[in-house]
């Protein structure tokens, strides 16, 4: 590892592009566990699934909303006779006709009833059940899948961003940074901090990682010269790209802003667009890659089906997956529809979900990684049942 | 062991300052918590509704005015450009009150309760009223009954509209019930359920989505207009009696702030919300595993002061805990931000009087990138606690680049790296960090290696 990085290192020193190199693109990259790649986004405050994949064909719809998820007659864009896309996601529509873009509509984890966003968010990141106790089990099933993932390595996984994410916590070694990170230090500081740092497990490991990283030069986000409100989310995205172009094949980041409990069409609109700016940029930076690449955009559950008294909705059960990327069976939807009618519903309030999450997460990884089915179903998500392959992947 | 003073400083304040001396013992450190009340200088309520309706004003003027009316556009922006600066001039006097806090505890607390009660927003509205809404609601309470802080903060505007009370109506209320068109008017559920589950009873609390829907339908009637001080509207106020956590609230006539009050009484007083309490406050404090004994005996005390939390504070600064601990916590970038700058001994008054593009690039931006966006938190849940959450790659590198480069702007005269070490960390810095600091190859890196380094960063 050591010898790969001084050679990245004195390889930017006179030039030439690292991947570029012959010798090594050959030994290095080779080490890789697989061509695929995969992107998780965590999406903070629970996205309203059926305003974003609007079932405008159901009747019932228009019953429990009078002000959101209006349907194609307000701008959201017909998919397949049925369901409709929020108008924000307009620039994702010529993914949906490429194939490219498809979605789940009603899953959830296995959390239910006190519809509180951080556990149910701790829950999705664990990717557990709910026979273990949330606040024991400290890392994620990224982190866990790492584990069984013959030749990974720290650069395999990334999670992007300034915060720290769950998804990825655990032992296996992975790599975390912020594009807006830019530090510059001279050897002997660096090297006396190190010291410093030597009996402080937590701080030597972090600072390590930190100097490390920097010492790699890793280019920020400085070509984007176009600001708006989007641009944390293209950031985030571009780094991440930056990273699946080299060694690394999972990358993670999380996009909040989802809670949409008054004047939902302003904040859905808000987040859905960074959503579909985070995807595009993604798509135009993977370039050549984007064709092994799957996107899985998650939340910790869906909303009320009801619209509430301010326009919006409150906690519920049931939401939707948005899956993108070239290497996934999109222009389809890729899961049963439970229905909206008084019985249909979860507890007389959320949409029912139709199945696991997790267990479209894990066909996808077996799709992508060749996990074995074994280890998804007792070590990355232990106790789940995985069934039928709902073949979210191109195959 | 570590003496009581720099003990008390470093993990109930915001560590050693160059310019005061540190506590003598519990009594002096709790009587300390006076000086973190409400000042006159924040931003009111009131002159947020005045800063609002001149706005208004200026932007009728520019809609009457037309495109060629250069001078009332210029003035629009002109006001605008005032209020962000104000807000962020609010974020500075956060920084310089604690900077300037005798021991730090009493704004430690301010902080930690404004964070438990944490009201977020990104638009400079928002922003000054999360201001007024500390200065307001928290501050006054800190050391007064928890019952009067919860009430304080359910119900002031800041958190009636960060969690959307203000738009919550009775479904059978008579102004629902006026109501003709086709908008619906009902209720919103985010207060009642982050009211029970982050603000009283704790999310492990054995409570329902039925008692989240009733205490909704209890609050309705709270109310923001953002003209006039009014909180309760009996009109938009559902009828008839509710039922949370098995007592009945209201019935009696119309609807009042009164059984509200109750309720929220009743909130503070259940057994596990001083549990809840106490759990998170040790966590804060003292441990990211919070010891049992101790999270059992604050909550003791909580209860059997009826919530008085000048009583917690005080079993908080007499815990063995403190030393038997050290060094359990991470400080969160605010903090390690207002410890860098103590130790450095920069006052208050020079953070007040930095220009804004100043401000904004060496203390506010930089929170920004080791992972606290000042006043902006993802959710109502506020920050992180566990140090891994802060001592990650990126965050740390945030904090040696800050360490590195921003003191010697701040203070050209930079101490001795050697001097800053005892100031800061006094008899408590490790053998490393001693071999360390004087081997630095400038006074600047001296500096930026023990603001980095892993004592200082923990408290």
């Amino acid at each position: 590892m050591l010898n790969r990085r001084l050679f990245l290192k004195s390889s930017a020193l006179i030039g030439c592009s690292a991947a570029a190199h012959p010798l090594l693109s050959s030994i290095a990259f080779a080490s890789a566990p697989s061509e695929n790649r995969l992107v998780v986004i965590i999406l903070r405050g629970a996205m309203d699934g059926l305003d974003v994949f609007q079932p405008y064909g159901d009747p019932q719809l228009r019953k429990l909303r009078q002000t959101i998820s209006l349907g194609p007659d307000k701008g959201a864009h017909d998919l397949d006779g049925f369901f409709a896309l929020h108008p924000a996601l307009s620039s994702l529509l010529p993914l949906w006709k490429a194939g490219e873009l498809g979605f789940v509509p009603s899953v959830s984890t296995p959390y239910r009833d006190k519809r509180s966003h951080f556990d149910g968010q701790d829950m999705l990141e664990a990717g557990t059940g709910t026979d273990l106790d949330l606040d024991r089990q400290r890392d994620g099933w990224l982190n866990r899948l790492l584990h069984n993932m013959p030749g990974a390595q720290s650069e395999t996984a990334y999670s992007v961003g300034t915060e720290d994410m769950r998804i990825l916590a655990g032992d296996a070694p992975a790599k975390s940074w912020a594009p807006e990170i830019d530090l510059r230090i001279s050897s002997q500081a660096q090297m006396l901090l190190q010291h410093v740092y030597h009996d402080d497990p937590l701080f030597r490991e972090a600072g390590s990682e930190a100097m490390e990283i920097a010492g790699q030069g890793v280019e920020g986000n400085r070509e984007d010269k176009e600001g708006g409100p989007t641009r944390d989310a293209r950031a985030l995205a571009h780094f991440a790209a930056s990273r699946l172009n080299e060694e690394t094949r999972i990358a993670t980041f999380s996009l909040p802003g989802w809670d949409s409990h008054a004047r939902q069409g302003a904040v859905l609109e808000r987040a859905l667009l960074r959503l579909a700016d985070a995807i595009l940029t993604l798509r135009k930076d993977l370039g050549g890659n984007w064709p092994k690449t799957t996107v899985l955009a998650m939340t910790e559950f869906g909303r009320t089906a009801r619209e509430n008294g301010s326009g919006g909705t409150d906690h519920g059960t049931g939401g939707s997956m948005l899956v993108a990327g070239g290497a996934v069976r999109g222009g389809t939807v890729l899961g049963k529809w439970p229905g909206l009618g008084e019985s249909d519903l979860y507890a007389g309030r959320d949409l029912m979900p139709v199945a696991d999450i997790r267990a479209y997460a894990a066909w996808a990884m077996r799709d992508l990684f060749g996990t074995s089915r074994d280890a998804l179903e007792t070590s990355v998500f232990p106790g789940l049942d995985m069934g039928e392959n709902p073949r979210i992947i191109r195959g | 062991m570590v003496a009581y003073p720099e003990l008390a400083a470093i993990r109930l304040g915001h560590g050693l300052s160059s310019q005061m001396p540190p506590p003598s013992g519990p009594d002096e450190i709790l009587a300390s918590v006076q000086a973190a009340g409400p000042d006159g200088e924040t931003i009111s309520l009131n002159q947020i509704r005045k800063m609002r309706s001149r706005l208004a004003k200026l932007k009728r003027n520019q809609k009457k005015g037309g495109k060629d009316d250069k001078g009332a556009s210029e003035a629009v922006k002109k006001e605008r450009r005032r209020a962000n600066q104000r807000a962020q001039k609010e974020a500075l006097r956060r920084i310089a009150r604690a900077v300037d806090d005798p021991f730090g505890f009493g704004e430690r607390l301010v902080q930690f309760w404004a964070d438990h009660f944490t009201i977020a927003g990104n638009n400079t509205d928002r922003r000054l009223m999360a201001a007024a809404y500390v200065n307001e609601a928290i501050r006054p309470h800190i050391s007064g009954k928890f019952a009067d802080m919860l009430f304080a903060a359910e119900t002031h505007p800041g958190m009636l509209v960060y969690l959307n009370q203000d738009r919550s109506v009775g479904p059978n209320s008579r102004l629902a019930r006026r109501k003709k068109d086709e908008r619906t008017l009902g209720l919103n559920e985010n207060l009642a359920r982050e009211m029970i589950e982050l603000h009283s009873l704790g999310v492990g609390a054995d409570y329902t989505q039925e008692d989240v829907r009733q205490l909704a339908k209890l609050l309705t009637g709270l109310v923001y207009t953002p003209r006039r001080d009014k909180r309760f509207q009996p009109n938009r106020a559902e009828p008839g009696a509710e039922t949370v956590l098995g007592q009945s609230y209201g019935g009696d006539g119309p609807a009042k702030l009164r059984d509200i009050r109750a309720v929220i009484g009743d909130l503070a007083r259940h057994p596990a919300t001083a549990q809840h309490l106490a759990r998170k406050l040790v966590t804060h404090f003292i441990s990211d595993e919070p010891p049992q004994p101790m999270v059992d005996r604050l909550a003791a005390v909580y209860t059997d002061s009826d919530g008085d939390l000048s009583a917690v504070n005080a079993a908080l600064v007499e815990a063995p805990e403190l030393e038997t601990h050290f060094r359990s916590k991470v400080r969160q970038p605010f903090d390690f931000i207002v410890t860098s700058l103590r130790g450095l001994g920069i006052t208050g008054e020079q953070v007040m009087a930095l220009k804004p593009g100043q401000a904004y690039r060496w203390l506010i931006q930089p929170m920004t990138s080791m992972g606290q966006k000042w006043g902006q938190p993802d959710g109502p849940n506020g920050w992180p606690e566990a140090a891994e959450n802060w001592a990650t790659p990126q965050g740390l590198a945030a904090r040696i680049d800050w360490a590195m480069r921003i003191p010697p702007k701040l203070r050209p005269d930079l101490p001795d790296p050697r001097q800053l070490l005892q100031a800061a960390l006094g008899d408590t810095a490790s053998e490393a960090l001693q071999w360390a600091v004087p081997k630095a190859e400038s006074t600047q890196e001296g500096i930026a290696i023990v603001l980095a380094s892993a004592d200082f960063n923990r408290r």
